[in-house]
């Protein structure tokens, strides 16, 4: 586990939430991809303080690194050559990595026991210790962020860097970027700085600028400045992104069975559903998660 | 940076990285920024954030700069100049420009002499059988009665600067600029109303340029023309202004200032040349004399001249150094023609060299000391043709790099001789990295930062001062036991440090400083300064053997205070950037250079929401002052280096003419539309051996540009097996635009030939809509584009081709700098793997 310091509010396949937390903010990283160079500082620093794996890319005839996220890769800028519909041209730049979803598919659709959970401050994070590698989580992810790791038989993803923020520290990621169109703070500030910096797009003329932070997912705790907001596509990003009606049904109604079935399946896993365990309200207001 | 010391006196960037953060308007042309500085252009996003600034960028590919700017506007690669006198044309045309500004601190209102013309390309003076300019046709008209120059404050005399300039951009109107750049019209309309909406007090506008601009026949010329532009916009000296040469590496400046090419000394001091045979014949050729003119006298600062030379004498000779012996003038070196690396590898290759001299034979060693002429230098083959002709070779380097490995270059790509013909011993001494070693940086913005060392040096390599060390005192030691032909040379200079084989660098920072060698009284008797104190400015600087001073201008660096290039404090209290508590700038730890040219007439800055130094009645006060802070406004100009005392729109200084003209490439994709019968440069240089080989645009229709990437450092990336860098940037490329890729069948991804006069490579296809085909006057020009960071030598899997196997030996006639940024090409489809 990333971070032990920090209590969980949900896990998957697991009654455990939301009750007897401290208050604490949400935590966000705001991404102007307007200000952004694509100079991928940000990739190799996320490679760097993760320690991930080299991955052996080739040049097909692109400045993006690779295709897509990768179990060894965990912070991407997709480039795109957009021709805009007023005959202009942009090329477009975004950071993607995992959005940190306030209702995360992933955590929905992974059917062990706490091998995804989010902390109280909103970060979404894999636990390998309970990871079963069903890669089930992939599945519910609206952004095609969570990637199976071949060595560890994990799934991998960003982890908002919650061991740095567990101690005080920006994500790496914001720490290297060079221009600053990376920040990090609180979910509120982010968004009031992603509303102040639209507003400053639209102001100098780019009326269709938005900030990307889409309700479907309850908001994601990554938010994002788009220049062209009416096409996040563009950008690599989904139009609506939501976490599918099977998997909220899942969560609602069939989890606490889907998770016992799991529990009883699982060898592994069971360790730590009982830790876990279907908890009591108000059990541990003060202390840190029951890990 | 010849043009704008040519222009305003000195040669670096006139403000600095933070200053960035205070413009209106950053224009970037022949620069790449958010590519090659993302650190610094975080000031150029600061302004757009925080000031709503407009950054404008120009350039012939649609770059990472172009992604985050407000406005793009493409150019064929090679005609900025014509560019930027459009600009200069709308700015005077709708009055767009500081006239006030222009009137005070530039030579506008100076009168030229009879002799000045221009016709059809060619200024007055040229000789066509030396490609050479008498320049002296290019003087300011001389005024009897003041024993000076002839001015016209009203500028409307038709023969003074502003005139002359006025006619010589009639020419360039937005149809011509259409014409010879490709851009649209309306584009080019754009970006003059947004650059020139800085042409007054309220507004300052900043312009960022780097090797896209140096790197051309005309190079020079192009970089001027942004400085007249500046000035004309009243940009230069004020916060948010200034024309910002962006440097490349980390020390480059630092490297520059202490003499980085064979016509200086440190400081900027001339090297001599052999008919100076005295230091007094020295002196009276490089001083200049002071033009009074203008309603306020001029500083002229290398006035001083005299005492900077004497005192680098004493810093390089001691005690040996006397008034009698001219303080050792006869030891320095002598120089007689060229001796730019381009020249010396022509002299290598050829065996021979001809200059003032008589003809010589060619080098026979080369010691090279963090470079690496194989990649860096133009037309590969032959610089590994040249060195194979040396008896021996040293490469100081961190790894074994193109040049160290030249005779292993694979013989189905380069020209390499057989490694039984190749008689050069290589010597490859192990240096050690920035991290690895203390000492300064001394950055863009004229900083001058101590950095630590961080870690040991691996295995045997040694720090860069241990190997000069070495290498001097070994040679000193023969030279003592053995002789020679003028042994003093070397025997003469004096090396007092603690450690003589590894001298603590904080020891030759002193040196550089420079310090009292006797008690120096002032004219009442008072102790200045006790012997062996360090100086605290350059005007402390004696020429009677009283101080030694290694560079004049980075007086102050360690000063009586300290190592001030090791001060940290981050206090900036007026809140422009300009934190003169944090290390310390070059000159006078002046964050701005000409900051009087900030305020106007009486001193009262042109914007009191930016001021750069302000005239508070008694001294001034903000940034420290271009010259003594209790000198009243009306006493001195803002351009002290320059004997004008204002900045230069008419520099009869440079070598290809007093005014800017646009000139094709040397391989010129075509005809110039202003003077068809001079094309290029007419004194732009071309070599002419059997390797020199130069394409003409019906066998090489496409141009072809070089470049840096973000992810890659140089040529030493790609030697990290695993690196993080070569994980994000794979391998080398050829950005190629859609339409020429399906014209020839060239697939993104899919391999293609670039081939020049000069050879060929190959390499993965870039198909992009970043790159256009540009209208030439009616003719249909593509452009491509390769990156240069691969050769034959890096981690198995990281290697490729040396971009530089496609460009030629031309050269810009001021700095001797290679034209890697505009060359002639054809391209075809490949088969087979990367090469
Ligand atoms: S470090 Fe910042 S500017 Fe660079 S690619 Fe990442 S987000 Fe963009």
């Amino acid at each position: 586990m990333n971070s032990p310091g920090l209590q969980i509010r949900q896990s998957s396949a697991s009654l455990h939430g939301d009750t007897g937390q401290r208050k604490m903010p949400v935590v966000s990283k705001y991404i102007d991809t307007s200000t952004c160079i694509g100079c991928k500082a940000c990739e190799v620093a996320c490679q760097e303080w993760n320690d991930l794996g080299n991955v052996d890319t080739k040049q097909v005839g692109s400045y993006q690194t690779m295709p897509q996220l990768n179990a060894d890769f965990w912070n991407l800028i997709k480039f795109n050559e957009q021709t805009l519909t007023d005959g202009g041209f942009a090329w477009l730049m975004r950071k993607d990595q995992c959005m940190h979803c306030a209702d995360p598919g992933c955590l929905r659709a992974c059917p062990a026991p706490g091998a995804i959970v989010q902390y109280e401050n909103g970060i979404v994070d894999v636990n390998p210790d309970a990871c079963i590698g069903c890669g089930m989580c992939a599945t519910g992810c609206p952004f095609d962020v969570p990637k199976y790791h071949k060595e560890s038989g994990k799934m991998a993803k960003c982890t908002l860097c919650v061991d740095r923020v567990d101690v005080g520290l920006e994500p790496a990621c914001v720490k290297a970027c060079p221009t600053g169109c990376l920040h990090f703070g609180t979910k509120d500030d982010m968004r009031a700085l992603a509303d102040q910096r639209v507003d400053q797009l639209r102001a100098n003329g780019l009326a269709q600028a938005a900030v990307y932070d889409p309700p479907g997912v309850g908001g994601t705790t990554v938010v994002t400045v788009l220049a062209h907001g009416d096409h996040p596509e563009w950008y690599g990003l989904p139009r609506d992104p939501h976490v599918p009606t099977g998997m909220r049904f899942w969560k609602s109604v069939l989890r606490p069975v889907g998770f016992i079935a799991m529990a009883a399946a699982v060898f592994g896993a069971i360790g730590h559903y009982l830790s876990y365990g279907p908890k009591k309200p108000k059990e541990d207001e003060s202390g840190p998660a029951a890990l | 940076m010849a043009s704008l010391a040519a222009t305003f006196g000195r040669g670096a960037m006139t403000n600095g990285w933070v200053d960035i953060k205070n413009t209106d308007v950053v224009l970037v042309m022949g620069g790449n920024p958010a590519e090659n500085h993302p650190c610094g252009f975080k000031w150029a996003i600061e302004a757009k954030k925080t000031r709503n600034a407009k950054i404008v960028s120009v350039d012939p590919r649609f770059t990472r700069t172009s992604a985050v700017a407000d406005l793009y506007a493409p150019l064929r690669p090679g005609t900025d100049i014509a560019f930027l006198y459009g600009i200069i044309k709308y700015a005077l045309d709708h009055k767009r420009f500081h006239e006030d500004y222009v009137k005070i601190h530039t030579n506008a209102p100076f009168i030229v002499g009879e002799r000045y013309s221009f016709n059809d390309g060619l200024f007055a003076g040229f000789d066509g059988a030396k490609k050479e300019y008498d320049k002296a046709n290019w003087n300011y008209e001389p005024d009897p009665k003041t024993n000076s120059y002839q001015v016209d404050p009203t500028l409307q005399n038709p023969r003074c600067v502003f005139q002359l300039l006025k006619k010589h951009v009639e020419r360039y109107t937005p149809e011509m600029v259409e014409k010879i750049c490709g851009t649209p019209k309306d584009q080019f309309l754009k970006v003059a109303e947004v650059v020139t909406s800085t042409g007054n007090a309220e507004r300052a506008g900043t312009i960022l340029y780097a090797l896209g601009w140096t790197q051309h026949s005309t190079g020079v010329q192009i970089i001027r023309t942004a400085a007249m532009l500046q000035l004309l916009l009243g940009n230069v000296g004020r916060p948010g202004g200034g024309v910002n040469a962006l440097r490349g590496h980390s020390n480059i400046q630092g490297a520059t200032d202490i003499a980085g090419t064979f016509e200086i000394l440190p400081g900027y001091l001339a090297t001599p040349r052999g008919g100076l045979n005295n230091l007094t014949e020295y002196l009276e050729k490089v001083t200049p004399t002071t033009l009074n003119k203008q309603s306020w006298t001029t500083m002229n600062y290398w006035s001083n001249y005299p005492k900077l030379a004497v005192s680098l004498l004493m810093a390089l000779y001691g005690k040996s150094a006397t008034k009698e012996n001219d303080w050792n003038y006869q030891l320095l070196p002598k120089v007689d023609g060229n001796y730019s690396w381009m020249y010396i590898f022509d002299d290598m290759y050829r065996g021979k060299s001809k200059r003032a001299g008589g003809e010589e034979s060619g080098p026979e060693g080369f010691i090279t000391f963090g470079m690496n002429p194989v990649g860096i230098g133009p037309n590969s083959d032959k610089m590994i043709a040249a060195l194979s002709k040396l008896k021996w070779m040293v490469v100081v380097e961190n790894v074994e790099i193109e040049t160290a490995a030249f005779w292993k270059a694979p013989k189905d790509q380069y020209q390499t001789p057989d490694a039984k013909d190749i008689p050069t011993e290589v010597y490859l001494l192990p240096a050690s990295g920035f991290c690895e070693k203390d000492g300064t940086f001394t950055n863009s913005a004229r900083w001058m930062q101590w950095k630590w060392k961080a870690i040991d040096p691996p295995g045997q390599s040694k720090t860069d001062q241990e190997i000069v060390s070495r290498m001097f005192l070994a040679v000193r030691d023969l030279y003592r036991k053995e002789g020679g032909a003028l042994p003093e040379q070397v025997t003469s200079v004096t090396w007092n440090y603690t450690n003589p084989i590894n001298p603590d660098l904080d020891e030759v920072l002193k040196d550089i400083n420079g310090k009292a060698l006797v008690d120096i009284k002032d004219k009442d008797g008072k102790l200045v300064k006790a012997a062996g104190q360090q100086l605290d400015n350059f005007a402390q600087i004696m020429d009677d053997g009283t101080t030694m001073c290694g560079n004049w201008l980075h007086t102050g660096v360690y000063s009586s205070a300290g190592n001030n290039a090791k001060r940290r404090n981050n206090a900036d209290p007026t809140g422009l950037g300009m934190f003169h508590e944090w290390g310390f700038s070059w000159p006078a730890n002046r964050r701005i250079m000409y900051n009087r040219a900030s305020a106007d007439a009486d001193g009262k800055p042109w914007d009191p929401t930016r001021p750069g130094i302000v005239w508070n009645g008694e001294k001034w006060v903000g940034d420290v002052p271009d010259f003594k802070p209790d000198s009243p406004p009306g006493q001195f100009g803002a351009f002290i280096m320059l004997p004008e005392g204002v900045a230069r729109l008419y520099a009869a200084a440079l070598n290809d003419g007093p005014f800017p003209e646009h000139y094709e490439a040397m391989e010129a994709a075509g005809d110039n539309p202003l003077h068809p019968k001079v094309t290029s440069n007419p004194v732009g240089v071309r070599f002419s051996s059997d390797k020199d080989k130069y394409g003409t645009a019906s066998d090489f229709p496409i141009v072809c540009t070089t470049y840096r990437l973000t992810e890659h450092y140089h040529y030493w990336t790609k030697h990290h097996g695993n690196g993080r860098l070569n994980e994000v940037q794979p391998g080398f490329f050829v950005e190629i635009p859609e339409g020429l890729a399906k014209e020839k069948g060239i697939s993104n991804g899919g391999q293609v030939k670039v081939t020049s006069a000069r050879g060929s490579i190959t390499g993965v296809a870039m198909v992009t809509k970043r790159l256009h085909q540009m209208q030439i006057g009616g003719k249909q020009v593509w452009h491509v584009g390769v990156p240069l960071h691969w050769g034959f030598m890096g981690a198995a899997g990281h290697t490729g081709p040396l971009a530089n196997k496609l460009t030629p030996t031309v050269m810009d006639a001021n700095t001797w700098t290679p034209e890697y940024k505009t060359f002639l090409v054809k391209i075809e489809k490949a088969e087979g793997g990367v090469a």
